[in-house]
């Protein structure tokens, strides 16, 4: 589903932010990326839905070739994404229904449909209750869940989440990463960026490991290297 | 409701001081531009006024049979310049001066013969009214062989076609530059919106909306607040004309705005609307994605 070929990402001011990066991550795979702050992380995933582009090397994301995708045909790759930050982004002044049903109305979904398929994605989450409240009524664990559902609307192929848990307790952390494990089992890829090392050692999941812009260190070499 | 229509309205619930701010500058920019108009274009009634007295006077030899200046005078007729010839009779000038000139009244009426000659007065067509045409006639005129002088008063004719040259580089001019900066100001406003903004557009792009897409309410936005500052800048310059009008007795023929007008200044808003926000949110738009643009080159 997601591949990357040596790729190297050298930002205006010279500093290079990913050095010779490749690995490659197959259908409904669970993949951690850690490392420190400032290791690439962020900058690997942006690239995965072309907010970035590589100086060198090839990124295939779903079929797309990323790395050479033209502006205009950006949109139809991210539709196939779904995408989850810290911060949550939601728009503060729409409910939580409006917020995922605006990821529908932006890509031209029949409106008919718009509804069900929203009521649907929010009791997935566990807040069919909630779809009147407004991000600011809700707790970050609920808003949390409100963006996953926001990208889970569309049925991506894969879900990329970039530090989900860094603004929530213990207790929220632990129910949006069962969250993210649910819909990894129904075979959505997830790719989740984070650096809180219990939460990665709790399961068995591939591990990529990062820093200064280099992978130092992938699970999936050590038990099985044919799988690459 | 589309969606379109519905962005573009929310932006005017979400930030209702923005949007009135966008529409009062674009109204009143086009005030300006509007004032400066109607300043030209009741300039150029009064021109028309004067104009229509831009005539060429010929005067006649005395003892020249009138049939042959009746047939003179259908042959000037037809000159592509000439929009009447009247044949005025020695008869005619003396009650003329007789009638008009009310200070020589008495010198007139004790006269035994008649000194005034007989002339034929020429009124030029609109678009011919100006020193170089009524020369032109003038010369053509002076031909005819019982023609004895040609006046057309060059001096405030050249004077008058100086009046209207500086009048229309004036306005050109001025309203121009005022039209110049309702866009930049449109821009700016359009702009502060756009950053406002900024966050639920990055929002829309990670979701995937296309880029028309997120263009598309925006530019409506720029559109309607166009149209509204029109039609304020409307309002605002027949307000200032009914002020202007009620104040000044000396200028009594003031004219305002025709339908024609109205519409074109309406028209020329939403144009400003739609060019603002086409130009500032084309550069938002590349400015967030100019990174991969830079790295793809």
């Amino acid at each position: 589903m997601i591949r990357l070929s040596h790729v190297v990402k050298t930002f205006p001011n010279g500093s290079l932010a990913l050095k010779d990066v490749s690995f490659h991550v197959p259908k409904g795979e669970f993949v951690f990326l850690t490392g420190h702050s400032g290791a690439g992380k962020s900058t690997l995933l942006r690239m995965l839905y072309a907010e970035e582009r590589p100086s060198q090397g090839e990124v295939r994301v779903g079929g797309h070739l990323v790395h050479s995708l033209k502006s205009d045909e950006i949109p139809r790759l991210r539709r196939r994404l779904g995408i989850v930050f810290q911060d949550f982004r939601l728009l503060e002044d729409r409910t939580a229904f409006e917020n995922i049903a605006f990821a529908l109305e932006v890509t031209g979904a029949r409106r008919d449909t718009i509804p069900a398929r929203v009521t649907r994605v929010l009791t997935q989450v566990g807040l069919a209750a909630k779809a009147r409240a407004h991000p600011r009524e809700l707790s970050g664990g609920e808003q949390q869940r409100v963006a996953i559902a926001r990208a889970l609307v569309n049925d991506p192929a894969i879900l990329l989440a970039d530090e989900p848990t860094g603004n929530l307790d213990d207790r929220a952390t632990r129910g949006v990463f069962q969250l993210l494990r649910d819909i990894n089992t129904s075979g959505t890829v997830v790719v989740m960026a984070t650096h809180d090392l219990d939460l990665v050692r709790q399961t068995a999941y591939r591990t990529i490991e990062m820093r200064e812009g280099a992978v130092v260190f992938d699970s999936a070499d050590d038990h099985d290297g044919e799988d690459r | 409701m589309s969606l379109l229509v519905r962005e573009a309205l929310l932006s005017f619930r979400r930030a209702p001081l923005l949007s009135a701010l966008s529409v009062t500058t674009i109204a009143f920019s086009l005030f300006t531009v509007g004032l400066f108009g109607l300043v030209a274009l009741n300039l150029r009634e009064a021109l028309r006024d004067l104009e229509e007295r831009v005539e060429v006077v010929a005067f006649v030899l005395r003892g020249t049979p009138p049939e042959t200046i009746t047939l003179a005078s259908q042959d000037i007729s037809t000159f592509p310049e000439v929009f009447t010839v009247t044949y005025v009779t020695e008869e005619d000038a003396l009650a003329r001066a007789r009638r008009e000139l009310v200070e020589f009244r008495d010198a007139y009426q004790d006269l035994q013969v008649n000194p005034l000659p007989a002339s034929l007065e020429i009124r030029l067509r609109e678009g011919f009214r100006d020193a170089q045409n009524a020369a032109a006639v003038a010369e053509r005129v002076q031909g005819f062989p019982f023609v004895e002088d040609v006046r057309f008063g060059r001096d405030w004719v050249e004077q008058l076609d100086d009046l209207r040259d500086l009048a229309g580089i004036l306005g050109l001019v001025i309203g121009g530059v005022f039209a110049a900066v309702a866009v930049v100001i449109i821009g700016v406003t359009i702009r502060l919106t756009l950053l406002q903004r900024a966050r639920e557009i990055n929002i829309m792009r990670l979701v995937g909306a296309t880029n028309w897409f997120i263009r598309g309410p925006f530019l409506l936005e720029g559109a309607v607040k166009g149209l509204l500052g029109g039609v304020l800048a409307i309002a605002l310059c027949y307000a200032g004309y009914t002020v202007f009008r009620s104040n000044t007795s000396v200028l009594g023929g003031l004219v305002f705005f025709g339908p024609q007008h109205i519409l074109v200044i309406v028209i020329f808003g939403v144009l400003l609307g739609l060019f603002g926000s086409l130009v500032s949110v084309g550069r938002h738009l590349r400015l967030v994605s100019g990174r991969l643009e830079r790295r793809a080159a």
